[in-house]
């Protein structure tokens, strides 16, 4: 991430389960209220399915069956997070997003071994500010589909 | 001036597709001075273009091959197939060039081997025309003492002679520009914008791509044909803001042009006349079809990116003509209901003109084939007559842009394995000329094309052998296969490997990639073939991609959109009419045999309705073969705008994408060729 090269940048941080996690602000298009979600068949389980965004067809995915959590009734809060990477565009429903943060570069620590349940692979480090622990997503390996097998071994 | 470069590049590529034209069409007739001089005229031009734009290697090539058709054309050189596979591979050089332009590039390339063939070709028939090479070399030593009339070419003299006898007057027009000029390309723009309204700027100094890059202090001098009377011009120029001087002098030919009558008089003294009768004839000529052109052409080129950006609000307009109808459905209201309906009608009217306006004739792909069998007749060392009909056939661009390199396999394909050897084909009885047709047609909302040989046909036996040995089918399948199918097995992938290619006298090079793009495209491909007779490859294709009619359907809660064109038909059957075969359900439709496909199981739809006593189908086919899609409801016929599923998304089992419907809401798009075996 060239971000790092910086003092700090900012970032989009959102809530899954009881941890915090952060994008960086460059990758994140919108952030959107859940709304109809069509169905694809035969797609992998976390491919919620796809939207209209204003006009574009947006696949949606759901971030905590992406990280093998359980999975949540959507509530108030649940978002949809539009994010783009390369060519990709893709909405991820994650559980609250209510902040942006400045992260000092030197405040990251590079990955724990483990976690939680998420496997350290989508992990590009960890930021400490004031009491609060940010996890910094790898949105290159969240969307990747090559480790949607070792997801599954995780969950087994 | 950067806009000049557009007009440049799209009129080169006219050009160079003229040349080819008229060269293939010259290689038939070889005494045809007329056509002769047609292919000089687009030389001519082109290298005037280019030296204008400052393309030194184009104009600089295009010189050479001028030199050669003008001594063709004054009856110098004979036309011969060697010499014109020198002039091809020149025009081949220019188009590389052209293309390395149009994408940024300089236009330069190595272009010393075909340099030295041309003039090879030139200077190896006749000692005259030696001398006139040198005439070329010589020429840029003449000095004035004008800085512009000493980088003449031959050209440019030859440009402002012509002028010269039709009346016109070549001045030298000086500009300085303010020092505090601020944007001086602009104003040079500016001075061009004028002086080309009132003639034909033969030369700048500095060069026009130096100017464009403000590459010059605060002079530079043009030198332009025209009638308009020199204090006129010096006013007009003077209008250009930031301009502080011009300055207009006539521009003296004297002595540029005395140098060029003595060696025109070293010459034979008729062949001097001959060309100068040529000349006027061949100026009138010209004056004659511009003229035509610009009255019957009341067209405007639009860039290709405007007509998509316009392509694309449409579509949208299209989704929310979707919602008004639903909502005025929904309300019941009557005028609202007259409005919308109106306004669909109108709507359905632009429709139809924005997708006629992104028509363009298929002639765009067709042209380069010429030139492409004549080079692969030489290689293979066949004799083959290509005819083309339906050239102006219209098809949507977005298709064109696609069809090419499949109809290039094709035609490569009848040529390697079609059309049989010219020996071969006199011991069949047939002429030694072997003929491959390219028809294009529409019909109802199709556009057809066809490649026909009267070729070898398929042996039905080889590829059958070749396609068990190949593991396309197993052996006891073989003997149930219609000829259809047989010859369908050469376009399944695995058919062809790299090693028994040559020893099979059917085809299937790679012909799978053909069968999957002309799918992908919502297209259909099919052969017919006699052995001995030849073999025909039919391609059906839709006339535009982006906008398609769709049945709605309802499967539980879900709603999934069946394009029309797949669809046969719709039927209501009770639940008692569903018989077992194989434990499969099948259905008697019109006395055949029709399996049933549940969408819901496919698609593992989550159960939410129950499933009552008659069952809703939608009949579908895929070439030959049918089969019945098990829906819960028909929800209607609608015009949608095929999106795509992105990136993500781009392997989907049996969805080929989704649209937006009048809700708002996603639909998906089912391709019932996956769901058909």
């Amino acid at each position: 991430m060239s971000e790092q090269n910086q003092q700090e940048f900012k970032a989009i941080v959102f809530q899954l389960q009881n941890e915090e996690y952060a994008i960086p602000v460059q990758q994140v298009g919108s952030i959107e209220r859940i709304e109809h979600i069509t169905r694809v068949p035969q797609t992998e389980e976390f491919v919620k399915g796809v939207i209209n965004l204003r006009g574009v067809i947006t696949p949606i995915i759901d971030l905590r069956k992406r990280f093998g959590m359980d999975e949540a009734e959507f509530t108030d809060s649940t978002r949809i997070i539009i994010v783009y990477m390369n060519d990709l565009e893709v909405g991820l429903i994650v559980d609250a997003a209510y902040d942006v943060i400045d992260i000092p570069t030197e405040q990251i620590e590079p990955t724990p071994e483990v976690i939680g349940t998420v496997n350290v692979d989508y992990i590009e480090g960890v930021a400490k500010i004031d009491s609060r622990l940010l996890i910094l997503l790898n949105m290159e390996r969240v969307l990747a589909s090559d480790e949607i097998d070792q997801l599954k071994s995780i969950e087994g | 001036m950067n806009e000049y470069l557009e007009v440049f590049i799209e009129e080169s590529k006219e050009h160079i597709q003229a040349l080819n034209d008229n060269l293939l069409v010259l290689e038939k007739n070889p005494t045809d001075i007329s056509m002769v001089n047609e292919i000089f005229r687009s030389a001519h031009t082109l290298k005037g273009m280019s030296a204008t734009m400052g393309y030194q290697d184009l104009a600089n090539l295009t010189h050479k091959l001028e030199n050669v058709l003008d001594a063709v054309r004054n009856n110098q050189l004979q036309v011969h197939s060697e010499m014109l596979d020198v002039v091809f591979e020149a025009v081949d050089h220019l188009e590389e060039m052209v293309v390395d332009i149009a994408s940024g590039g300089e236009g330069k390339r190595d272009v010393e081997s075909v340099v030295a063939k041309l003039q090879a070709i030139e200077a190896g028939e006749q000692v005259v025309e030696a001398s006139s090479t040198q005439a070329v070399t010589t020429t840029p030593s003449v000095q004035t003492d004008s800085g512009l009339s000493s980088s003449l070419d031959e050209f440019e003299i030859a440009v402002l002679k012509e002028s010269e006898e039709k009346g016109f007057q070549s001045v030298e027009i000086k500009v300085s520009l303010r020092e505090d000029c601020m944007l001086k390309a602009a104003r040079v723009y500016m001075v061009f914008e004028i002086l080309e309204q009132e003639g034909e700027v033969i030369k700048s100094n500095p060069l026009v791509q130096d100017l464009e890059e403000e590459n010059f202090e605060q002079n530079f001098s043009v030198l332009l044909v025209t009638k308009t009377e020199a204090e006129v011009l010096r006013q007009k120029v003077l209008k250009v803001s930031e301009v502080e001087e011009v300055v207009v002098e006539p521009f003296s030919m004297e002595q540029v042009s005395s140098n060029q009558q003595v060696q025109k008089e070293a010459l034979a003294s008729d062949e001097t006349n001959k060309a100068s009768k040529d000349a006027p004839a061949k100026n009138a000529s010209n004056s004659k079809e511009a003229g035509n052109v610009k009255l019957g052409n009341k067209t405007i080129r639009v860039n290709i990116d405007r007509l998509d950006a316009l392509m694309n609000l449409f579509e949208e307009l299209v989704i929310d003509r979707g919602r008004l109808e639903q909502i005025s459905v929904n309300l019941k209201h009557g005028e609202l209901q007259e409005t919308v309906e109106r306004m669909s009608r109108i709507s359905g009217d632009l429709q139809n003109i924005i997708l006629n306006m992104r028509m363009v004739p298929i002639d765009q792909v067709f042209n380069r084939f010429p030139r492409m069998v004549r080079q692969l007749a030489k290689d293979l060392g066949k004799q083959i007559n290509l005819e083309i009909v339906g050239a102006e056939t219209e098809l949507d661009r977005t298709v064109i842009d696609e069809i090419g390199d499949p109809l290039v396999h094709l035609i490569r394909n009848s040529l390697d394995h079609g059309v049989e050897k010219p020996d071969a084909r006199v011991a069949k009885g047939k002429p030694a000329e072997g003929n491959v047709t390219l028809l294009a047609y529409h019909s109802g909302n199709h556009v057809f094309i066809e490649i026909s040989d009267d070729g070898a046909g398929i042996n039905k036996e080889k590829v059958i052998n070749k396609a068990i040995s190949n593991g396309v089918i197993k052996e006891d399948q073989a003997s149930s296969l219609t000829d259809q199918q047989v010859y369908q097995l050469i376009m399944e992938s695995g058919f062809s490997t790299a090693e028994t290619i040559s020893d099979v006298s059917g085809r299937g090079v790679g012909l799978d990639v053909v069968k999957n793009t002309i799918e992908s495209l919502g297209g259909t491909i099919s052969i017919e073939s006699e052995i001995d007779k030849g073999s025909v490859f039919s391609i059906q294709l839709p006339l535009t991609l982006s906008i398609i009619s769709v049945l709605l359907v309802e499967v539980q809660k879900e709603k999934y959109a069946l394009p029309l064109s797949s669809i046969i038909e719709t039927v209501v059957v009770h639940k008692d009419e569903i018989m077992q075969a194989h434990k499969k359900s099948v259905i008697d439709f019109r006395g055949k045999v029709v399996p049933l496909i549940p969408l819901k199981d496919v698609f593992q739809v989550p159960t939410q309705l129950e499933q009552d006593d008659y069952y809703s189908i939608v009949i579908v086919r895929k070439g030959e073969k049918m089969a019945g899609l098990i829906v819960d409801s028909f929800i209607g016929q609608q015009e949608v705008v095929l999106k795509s599923l992105g990136e993500y998304l781009s392997d989907v089992f049996a969805i080929s994408g989704a649209t937006i419907l009048g809700d708002g809401q996603v639909a998906l798009i089912i391709d019932s060729n996956a769901l058909v075996k």
